[in-house]
């Protein structure tokens, strides 16, 4: 048993960090929410070229965390659940279909089936780079395993959240370290070291959750829906939680657009809600964990 | 990355199974009352005997060096077959790492085995009545004695887990009261049966006498029984400290078995309006198992384990009262009566103020891990 990431992993995390930061700044981000496409001009050749959505599992999950730190407006998490770089994805529990309107290819859930999908009315995210369609689920099935490209779905959409989480902490930090009140910064104030502190704790408990379900996935078919529900539901609480935190620590301040905050903070609110929010992924462990059609035993008052 | 255990990490689980499925005593009364302490002294010689009371240890003082990962292993095993409190814990899992570390080859080989067959049992002298989460405010003494070779201990403890059960204390004992706070203390040995020592149980919230007051009058303690330097008692404490909050005072597999007989309650409950609260619980202790699998294996690759052991221990605490808080909502009117549920949340309520408060572990945390300026 070794829960952790080799040197090498850790180098390509670094390396995608260094990528991220020189062609994803945050004035990248705000382009975006303006722009055409809702993209980064470049950014996605570049992602291709770094071998992203080559990586089995393991790889690439420190990578798909760095993609959320840095906010990148790309369809990611599809084309890595999709295993292909030309397409966007729809399914049942996310029914509009990212940058719809700049991919080769659109595919959509049909029952249990994925299927080529056309276009449909453009959808307004409260995340201006999120260019969300409605999508018509009729064209042909494709050839692949439409439960195991949702689990990847939900899982990079996890890992995302990690990131972005742990930038809106870094962000926080930063400011409070040097905004000063009544004669000091205001991140020596109990009450904002405590804010901090509750954010700190929620993405420390969840990103183990994430990386263990990306071993899982690529090695336990049978525990891969408890596991990637477990990463997903406790990502996107560290996310949501951390998201409030940061914005009451800055105060009025994060409340402008003109300050960063505000992106990173609807692009968790956007993955928060979408490949199964927190309490649809409770749901679907608890229909394991409490085994509804059990026979009730008597009452167990023992603790 | 593997996330597997290997055939000795499983075959390892296996023996501690077996042995603990056939050795476990049910139904013993609370190790914090009189006679409840007496049975669970009975439990851990059984323990020692065998092996098992100080799995990571050394073999020469009653351990068989098992690795981080067996020890979790082997605490899962033992919170799953439903095994009594430990009451050498504070001595185990408090004493023991500190004395590893700063203790003379002497020391190491009187106390340690002592320790492990529970012929010595510990207690932590850390609090005064004014001294609680400012540890540094201590204001019990001790005084050179160089005739006699040693100090003499002058003062008052309290709070004192079990301590009116033990038979010695290790505690803070101010050496150089002109030296600022922090520095000018002692960490001290001292038997319980010395002269001059006067010890008061008294009870806590969870109806025990699980609380002793513990007066020193010109206690004699010779040169051989401190602990590390003198005058670098805050330091040799701090060490205890973050093990204490950390790995080793609350281990996963303790969460998850509580975790299970939530479970099992909630299945057993007609109402079913509880679940989601329960399922979240369980994904909790999930979570704070792979996130103790991560840090032992940065442990095991050499890393220290660092303020970030106050992050664990503010997730286990709140955790903890999770559980107990959401069983006792399962129970609905039946959750005042006395009983395991209600004792379990007693007890755990005390989680987020021993161990150093929350309060304390999130001001950690703010600057120590994250780097907020100090207040």
């Amino acid at each position: 048993m070794r829960f952790a990431f080799d040197a090498e992993q850790l180098e390509f995390r670094d390396a995608a960090r260094n990528l991220l930061e020189k062609e994803c700044p945050p004035s990248a981000v705000r382009a975006a929410w303006t722009n055409e496409t809702g993209r980064v001009p470049g950014l996605w050749g570049r992602l291709v070229e770094m071998g992203l959505f080559e990586l089995d599992e393991v790889d690439s999950i420190l990578v798909l965390e760095e993609t959320g730190r840095a906010c990148a407006p790309e369809p990611v998490l599809e084309a890595w659940a999709l295993q292909r770089t030309d397409a966007t994805l729809a399914t049942d529990t996310t029914p509009s279909a990212l940058y719809a309107d700049s991919v080769d290819l659109i595919v959509a859930q049909f029952d249990t089936d994925l299927v080529r999908a056309s276009i449909g009315e453009r959808r307004p995210s409260v995340d201006g780079s999120r260019r969300l369609f409605e999508v018509h689920a009729e064209g042909d099935r494709l050839d692949v395993d439409a439960a195991v490209v949702t689990e990847r779905a939900a899982l990079a959409a996890a890992a995302q959240l990690v990131g972005l989480a742990q930038q809106m902490l870094d962000m926080s930090v930063s400011y409070v370290g040097q905004r000063e009140q009544f004669g000091k910064p205001v991140g020596s104030f109990q009450a904002v070291k405590h804010h901090l502190a509750d954010a700190a704790l929620r993405i420390e408990f969840a990103r183990p959750c994430v990386h263990r379900a990306a071993w899982v996935l690529a090695n336990d078919p049978a525990e891969t829906a408890v596991a990637v529900s477990l990463a997903k539901a406790q990502a996107s609480e560290a996310a949501l939680l951390t998201a409030r935190k940061a914005l009451q620590v800055h105060g009025a301040i994060g409340y402008t657009v003109e300050y960063d905050l505000h992106m990173w903070m609807k692009r968790a609110w956007a993955l928060a809600a979408a490949w199964g929010d927190a309490a649809w992924h409770r749901n679907r462990i608890k229909d394991t964990l409490l085994n509804r059609n059990a026979v009730l035993k008597g009452t167990n008052r023992n603790a | 990355m593997d996330l597997t255990f290997t055939e000795s990490e499983d075959a390892f689980r296996t023996e501690a199974r077996q042995w603990l499925e056939t050795n476990v005593p049910h139904d013993l009364p609370s190790g914090d009352t009189r006679e409840g302490f007496a049975l669970h002294l009975d439990w851990e010689r059984k323990l020692f005997d065998d092996r098992w009371a100080v799995v990571s240890w050394p073999r020469e003082y009653g351990g068989r060096e098992a690795s981080l990962i067996e020890w979790l292993i082997f605490e899962e095993e033992y919170y799953r077959a439903g095994g009594p409190q430990r009451v050498t814990q504070n001595g185990i899992f408090l004493l023991a790492p500190t004395v590893f570390e700063f203790g003379t080859q002497a020391q190491k080989d009187h106390i340690l085995p002592r320790m492990a067959a529970a012929n010595d049992l510990w207690c932590q002298g850390w609090s005064e009545p004014n001294a609680g989460s400012d540890l540094a405010g201590i204001k019990s003494v001790a005084r050179r004695d160089d005739g006699a070779g040693g100090w003499r201990l002058t003062g008052q403890k309290t709070w004192t887990t079990r301590g009116a059960f033990c038979t010695h204390l290790f505690g803070l004992f101010r050496t150089d009261p002109e030296a600022e706070r922090h520095r000018g203390m002692t960490y001290f040995l001292v038997p319980l049966d010395a002269d001059g020592v006067t010890v008061r149980g008294f009870g806590r919230l969870d109806g025990d006498e699980g609380f002793a007051e513990v007066f020193f009058e010109d206690v004699f303690v010779p040169d051989s029984d401190v602990l590390g330097e003198v005058n670098k008692g805050w330091n040799v404490a701090m060490a205890t400290t973050g093990s204490e909050r950390g790995l080793t005072l609350r281990s996963p597999g303790r969460f998850m078995a509580t975790a299970a007989r939530l479970v099992e309650l909630c299945q057993s409950e007609p109402e079913r309006s509880l679940d989601d609260e329960v399922v979240a619980c369980w994904m909790d202790a999930e979570a704070y198992r792979w996130q103790t699998y991560a840090t032992v294996a940065r442990l095991m690759e050499g890393a220290k384990a660092g303020a970030e052991s106050s992050l664990t221990k503010l997730f286990w605490s709140e955790l903890d009262i999770r559980l107990y808080e959401t069983a006792l909502r399962l129970l609905g009117p039946d959750a005042e009566l006395e009983g395991p549920w209600m004792k379990g949340y007693e007890f755990a309520l005390a989680g987020p103020i021993y161990a150093g408060t929350n309060e304390i572990q999130r001001n950690v945390v703010a600057e120590r891990v994250l780097g907020l300026p100090r207040t």
